[in-house]
């Protein structure tokens, strides 16, 4: 077995992989280890009870009346994740097509699309707030300016346009992602492919769903795969919008949330409970871990090399 | 001769070089940063008199402020003293050892705060104090004596003299309340403020002894009033946040606010015009007690590993002095808890007699001790019932059975 001599090259790989290694390891592995350990214990406050095995997991997942928020954020994190795999990759995936196509007013819009991307996420969540103000928002004015004043609602008090109204900031906001993501994948296509599509048939149809589709599944894996992730970590717009509570009454709940009020408390809620949050984030950690890695499996199994 | 002369030169040199030891150097942590500028005056003054100690005072955003604390004290590097929350919050952090022990003793001023107060800064288990409560917050209504003069609306006494008047304004095109409870805890403010001349003295001394919950008639009654008031809140207020709410008021757009007496110094930065004026709501009849709803705010502790107890003990002394008690009046517009103080500001002079007449503030100061809270269980139902998902019956059984997960004369 050769030697990893502290000279030359081996001196500058250690170099450069230990610094990284440490960082990772300090500030990622370690607080996931930590985690993974406070959810057996019992805690009073901040500070450390008895080993409790998996009590924790239990209450959050099956006793009332956690499991009722916990199991209520799930489904929130679901619905947003299929709201966002339509609005935000649906529509990425048309903008970009749109894009590379080369429409009227291609290069200005490849940047428009993009430019909400590098906003703060807390400066779309409060503008999306002032958009969906009852009383002078833009929403609700633009409406009865129109005669649709019936339509006018209060977006973020009632439960069935709560959520929504979060989601669809959410795509705002991040649209131009998918889209950059995609539109780089379609570039991709070499041009004799697209050639001899073009003897073929006019369709778009038939070229998007036959062609830059499987073509571009590439994309398609990552930007799926980020998506799942990012909404089952969603936590910075309902934050922002909504508030800690998950207001009004849970319907803008998810686990981030739910996470944070379990382990740190709020003003409303006196108790800390650091076992029962560390229990919802390793639940939380699994979950995604476990699903991401089976999707991205199933959706490397369809790109096709060219 | 000489010699003594040689040990009283070492003596005094070995002073000299003590002294920047004796110099004590504390922290002392809080959530009120609007409050700087007053902290920083009441610490100068303290600090003239007590020279060889000095106070940093450090703030921290209120909604983060309890875990930020409670992370820095697990940790060992809490503050020497700190501002905390009381009832069910100042528990997380007393029963986990740490915050000083205080009596009557330690501090001199403590035993003549009443025990009303005392009580949101003791922990239940061992009877003890943990912090000087050190404000006293109303829930009641604030109104805009200007909207009421031009329209020729005086204060309502009877429940039905306040819908007339918020008639009477709505058809003067003003908006009667300024309140939207798209944020959480705004829902819980205005059952405190609008509601506790309806449910009465009797309910809250029924509720404390374990002989009623909150299916009680009374109470549903209560939240019936707050359904039926929210007709005069703003055009679509179950998407207005409390901000929008205040700036509604503030900018004299609405005629009343349903809040706490905290809200006075702010709606007087925000316009220093507004000629606020405050009011209990009233009761059914003008018979019924008009009552506002009142609870401590917080407490200044000490920690209890701080190297410096003595020194922590003079300032918390200091924070409980009638002095002290008198400027924190004057300069921060607040009831302090300390009796004998005397308020110049007309307006805090009303709020304290105001409380004269006044039923806790409920979940706050009675249901924050399990999980569920009264508080968030409140908050949500109401939002459910003014989102018409719920009927105040249907708000007062489920508030109840979530609290009866750890509330034993509820379980039944």
């Amino acid at each position: 077995m050769p030697r990893l001599r502290l000279t030359g090259r081996g001196l500058w790989i250690t170099v450069l992989i230990v610094p990284p290694l440490a960082f990772v390891a300090l500030f990622i592995v370690y607080p996931i280890i930590s985690a993974f350990a406070y959810a057996f214990f019992e805690w009073k406050g901040m500070a450390r009870g008895q080993f409790v095995g998996f009590d924790n997991f239990y209450k959050v997942l099956f006793a009332p009346p956690y499991a009722s928020y916990t199991w209520n954020a799930f489904r929130n994190n679901v619905m947003v994740f299929f709201a966002l795999m339509v609005l935000q990759n649906g529509v990425g995936f048309l903008l970009a097509y749109c894009l590379w196509r080369g429409l009227p007013g291609a290069r200005f819009h490849r940047i428009a699309v993009f430019l909400p991307v590098v906003l703060s996420t807390i400066i779309v969540g409060y503008m999306f707030k002032l958009f969906y103000h009852p009383l002078f928002g833009v929403v609700n004015i633009s409406l009865k300016s129109v005669g649709l004043g019936a339509l006018a609602q209060p977006w973020l008090g009632q439960d069935t346009t709560a959520l929504w109204s979060l989601v669809v900031a959410n795509a705002w906001h991040m649209v131009g992602f998918p889209a950059l993501v995609f539109l780089a994948g379609m570039q991709r296509i070499p041009g004799e492919i697209l050639d001899a599509v073009r003897m073929e048939t006019e369709s778009e149809w038939v070229k998007i769903s036959k062609v830059v589709w499987p073509l571009v599944a590439p994309s398609a894996t990552v930007v799926f795969v980020l998506l799942f992730v990012g909404a089952f970590n969603w936590f910075e717009i309902p934050y922002v919008m909504a508030g800690l509570d998950g207001s009004p009454y849970g319907s803008t709940d998810v686990l981030g949330l739910l996470f944070y009020r379990t382990a740190f408390g709020t003003v409303s809620s006196s108790t800390q409970n650091f076992g029962m949050g560390s229990a919802l984030a390793v639940l939380i950690f699994l979950f995604i871990a476990a699903v991401a890695s089976v999707i991205t499996v199933k959706l490397r199994a369809r790109e096709i090399e060219l | 001769m000489n010699k003594t002369l040689i040990r009283y030169g070492a003596a005094l040199g070995a002073l000299l070089i003590a002294v920047p030891a004796f110099a004590q150097d504390l922290t002392f942590w809080s959530w009120r940063q609007e409050d700087r500028a007053q902290y920083e005056k009441f610490i100068d003054a303290f600090e003239a008199d007590n020279p060889d100690i000095t106070i940093k005072f450090e703030t921290f955003e209120a909604t983060n402020y309890n875990t930020i604390l409670s992370t820095a004290l697990a940790g060992g590097t809490g503050p020497d003293l700190m501002m905390v929350r009381a009832y069910g919050g100042l528990e997380t952090l007393s029963s986990a050892g740490y915050l000083m022990p205080l009596d009557g003793e330690k501090i001199e001023g403590l035993d003549a705060i009443p025990a009303n107060y005392l009580t949101a800064e003791t922990q239940r288990s061992d009877n003890t104090v943990y912090a000087i409560p050190f404000a006293v917050s109303t829930q009641f209504i604030l109104y805009n004596k200007q909207i009421f003069a031009d329209n020729g609306i005086e204060e309502p006494q009877t429940w039905d003299e306040l819908v007339a008047a918020c008639e009477k304004l709505k058809a003067a095109g003003i908006m009667p309340f300024a309140n939207g409870t798209a944020t959480a805890w705004q829902n819980e403010v205005v059952v405190g403020a609008l509601t506790s001349s309806i449910m009465g003295k009797d309910f809250y001394e029924d509720l404390a002894a374990g002989k009623t919950d909150f299916t009680d008639e009374r109470y549903i009654d209560a939240l019936t009033h707050l359904k039926d008031i929210t007709a005069y809140f703003p055009d679509g207020f179950i998407g207005l946040d409390y901000p929008s709410a205040q700036q509604l008021f503030t900018s004299g757009m609405a005629a009343m606010f349903a809040g706490g007496s905290y809200e006075i110094a702010n709606f007087r930065n925000q316009n220093p015009d507004l000629d606020i004026g405050v009011m209990a709501a009233p009761g059914e009849t003008a018979d019924d007690p008009k009552l506002v709803a009142t609870y401590v705010d917080g407490g200044y502790a000490a920690n209890a590993k701080t190297e410096h107890p003595e020194a922590a003990l003079k300032f918390l002394n200091y924070l409980a002095s009638a002095e002290f008690g008198q400027a924190f009046a004057d300069d921060l517009s607040n009831i302090s808890t300390i009796p004998g103080v005397e308020f110049k500001d007309p307006v805090l002079a009303k709020v304290a007699e105001l409380d004269k007449q006044s039923i806790p503030y409920i979940m706050l100061t009675d249901f924050r001790y399990g999980e569920p809270t009264g508080s968030v269980l409140l908050q949500a139902e109401v939002q459910k019932m003014l989102d018409n998902k719920a009927t105040p019956e249907e708000v007062g059984k489920a508030v109840t059975e979530g609290i009866a997960a750890w509330y034993e004369p509820f379980q039944k």
